[in-house]
């Protein structure tokens, strides 16, 4: 694709704040026109995105081009970019006019050509007669349509909206989206979106980019980052989900939850192990038969408006989430059905923690900052430069910070069925990931101990 | 007893009896005062003579015009030197930490006479005559601290996505000044100026300190007749000089009511 086809080029853009990382190697291109929406959760450095792109902030290392002209260190006001904040922003010494007219002011246009198109963009977000209000009057939704049309009113090539409607009410933002969509038409300029709201973003958005602790996890059209989600986190944050560990037998053959299944996917190889994605809607349910892949009892039914949401158990222990509409009662026995199209399979990004770390002597290294004791290695000396594997589930949780070698706070949870897959972030500021039966909740603080039996050291 | 009074501190509206009282004796009771001696004369009996006597006075009209006139210079000065204090104090690239704000306020906690006498000490030492220079200098080193702080507030307070805002419509670093900064942060000036000018144009201790007792202000002129017992005249001067403070009160006013945010001490 020619170069001159994107509108803004974001190129291996990293952002420290200190030692902090908050943007790592980004790389986004957005074309003339699309509606790119960032989403994330909070933390992940979207908004971080968002303002170097408008230029409040300039990057730590890499380039961004907007209309093709390179503006890595050009100040916001000369780039051609506006900005809707996420608080509005308005100036309250304004009354609306005066806000909506603030850019063209400053370019110094003709007092008749500010005031129709003030006029305009007061129309196009249906705030026409607002003209002399004070800003302070104007109700919440008011506020963000006068926050809009000061934005769009400069004509600018792209349009940045920081969580514009995080402050509205549900159905103010409802209302706000359609809008929203439909300016985006009229107008035929690019918006650049962050938002937290995945279904905002699924309603919105040509693009989505989803992004995790300063990374781009993946970037894709709404269909394809609901319905192939690269990884387990974006599969979780992405719309309700069933995630479970699997094993790839072979091409179009998966086997997961105890019973192997036929699916689409292939070229994963043999017998690897592989992260499984089902929307709970396109579980089937029904009373048990023989047309029954997996059977189980209905632990919980919940109407949730237009269907039923179940949690189901099967005999060996895997919970599933299913959406119907039809419910069953609890403890009632059902039957459940998955095609092959609705199973997706991910490739998993680590099957074991993996450290750099030192021998110490031939029954202790040390990795994560600290001292484990582990299997006699005759054959490595001390001070040799090492790895170790240890595996998901021989990480052992402390309740109690002391008693542990190690101690981390719980970052991320993701339930796979029938045990929790952690992330902790440890002191020593590195992730170990940890697989557990016990119920963990974000933030909280733990000491962590490693079996010594469960130390693999590799050379 | 005890229960009385506990069942009359119950009602939470009691609370404010003590205030109250405070008020009508110590604020209410002499402005009353000053009013009833301003139209009365020696004898108590209504009278208009002691504003007569102002107005067909005219050494007493000029004192009282040189007074406004120190005053707006005074209050002038301290803001020109005060808004760049305090935009530089309350800007993060510049100023990180708090300890220079305090030390731009540290000259209040020391008594203005204290002050003024080490002006005039200074000046001495200096060889720097005294006169209308050193009363202008003393009122500004005196009451700058006022100016700084009420803007100080305002500036610091200020919203930072607005400041974003207004570069993100194409202003500059100066327009960003005139635009939204110096627009915004109006209440504090307003309140610095109230701060600066009501004291100055009351004051006679700087007055009579830094000149030598040569230039006489309107404070001093009504300090000297309540002093010589012309008490129905100085209340008459007071009186005059109150309302001229309420005027630029109301003056100012009218912009603070809108704009609740303002930092300011009044």
């Amino acid at each position: 694709m020619q170069k001159s086809d994107y509108i803004i080029s974001v190129k291996g853009v990293s952002k420290n704040f200190g030692s902090k990382v908050v943007l790592d190697d980004i790389n986004l291109y957005v074309k003339k026109g699309e509606f790119v929406t960032i989403l994330g959760p909070s933390g992940c450095g979207k908004t971080t995105l968002l303002r170097l792109i408008a230029g409040f902030q300039t990057p730590s290392e890499g380039t961004i081009e907007i209309a093709g002209e390179e503006v890595t260190q050009t100040p916001p006001h000369k780039r051609l970019v506006n900005t809707v904040f996420q608080k509005y922003a308005l100036f309250p010494h304004l009354n609306v006019y005066n806000n909506i007219a603030f850019g063209l002011k400053l370019k110094k246009l003709a007092k008749e050509l500010i005031e129709k198109k003030v006029t305009q963009a007061l129309k196009m977000v249906g705030m026409t007669d607002y003209e002399d209000r004070d800003v302070d009057t104007l109700s919440g939704g008011q506020q963000q349509r006068v926050a809009i049309a000061r934005a769009i009113v400069n004509e600018p090539e792209v349009l940045l909206l920081d969580e514009p409607l995080a402050a509205l009410d549900l159905k103010m933002r409802k209302d706000m989206q359609m809008e929203l969509k439909e300016m985006h038409k009229t107008l035929g300029i690019s918006f650049v979106y962050v938002t937290h709201d995945q279904e905002e973003a699924l309603t919105l958005s040509d693009t989505i980019v989803v992004m995790s602790e300063g990374r781009i996890q993946q970037i894709g059209t709404p269909i394809d980052i609901y319905n192939e989600p690269i990884n387990s986190f974006v599969a979780d944050f992405i719309g309700e989900s069933n995630l479970l560990n699997g094993t790839m037998i072979q091409d179009k053959k998966v086997s997961f939850a105890g019973t192997a299944f036929d699916c689409v996917d292939k070229g994963f190889g043999e017998n690897t192990p592989v992260d499984i994605v089902i929307r709970p809607e396109d579980i089937y349910i029904f009373e048990p038969s023989d047309a029954a892949m997996l059977t189980g009892t209905v632990t919980s039914s919940i109407f949730k408006g237009v269907h039923y949401e179940m949690m189901i158990e099967t005999a060996n222990g895997y919970e599933f989430m299913v959406q119907d509409y039809h419910t069953f009662p609890v403890d009632h026995q059902v039957g459940l059905l998955i095609k092959p199209f609705d199973i997706h399979v991910m490739k998993k990004e680590r099957v074991c923690n993996t450290f750099d770390a030192k021998m110490i002597d031939s029954t202790h290294v040390e990795f994560l900052g600290t001292t484990f004791e582990c299997n006699e290695t005759p054959n490595i000396e001390a001070g040799a430069e090492v790895q170790v594997e240890v595996s998901f589930k021989h990480v052992i949780l402390q309740d109690n910070e002391e008693e542990g070698a190690l101690t981390g706070v719980v970052k991320f949870i993701l339930y796979k069925g029938d045990h929790y897959h952690l992330t902790i972030l440890t002191d020593w500021d590195e992730d170990i990931f940890v697989d557990t039966t016990d119920v963990w909740d974000d933030g909280d603080r733990i000491g962590i101990t490693i079996d010594p039996g469960s130390i693999r050291v590799i050379p | 007893m005890i229960n009385k009074i506990a069942q009359h501190l119950e009602k939470r509206r009691n609370w404010v009896i003590p205030y109250v009282v405070f008020l009508a004796v110590f604020v209410v009771l002499p402005l009353i005062l000053i009013a009833i001696f301003a139209f009365t004369d020696s004898s108590s009996n209504f009278t208009l003579d002691n504003f007569a006597k102002f107005i067909s006075h005219p050494e007493a009209i000029n004192t009282f015009i040189y007074s406004i006139g120190i005053a707006v210079i005074t209050t002038l000065i301290c803001l020109l030197l005060g808004y760049p204090a305090a935009y530089i104090l309350s800007n993060p690239t510049f100023n990180k930490s708090h300890a220079m704000v305090l030390l731009f306020i540290l000259p209040m906690w020391i008594n203005i006479l204290v002050r003024t006498l080490a002006t005039v000490a200074l000046f001495d030492f200096l060889k720097i005559p005294l006169g209308e220079n050193a009363l202008v200098f003393g009122m500004v080193y005196n009451f700058l601290p006022f100016m700084i702080y009420p803007i100080y507030n305002t500036l610091q307070k200020m919203d930072q996505n607005l400041i974003e805002a207004t570069q993100d419509l194409g202003a500059n670093p100066f327009q960003v000044f005139t635009k939204t900064v110096l627009p915004l942060s109006m209440p504090g000036v307003v309140s610095g100026i109230m701060m600066v000018f009501m004291p100055t144009i009351s004051t006679f201790a700087i007055a009579e300190l830094l000149t030598m007792n040569n230039i006489k202000l309107f404070g001093t002129t009504i300090q000297e007749n309540i002093n010589n017992g012309m008490w129905n005249y100085g209340a008459a001067l007071s009186l005059i000089m109150l309302l001229l403070i309420a005027i630029t009160s109301l003056f100012t006013g009218n912009d603070e009511s809108s704009q609740n945010e303002g930092g300011g001490i009044i």
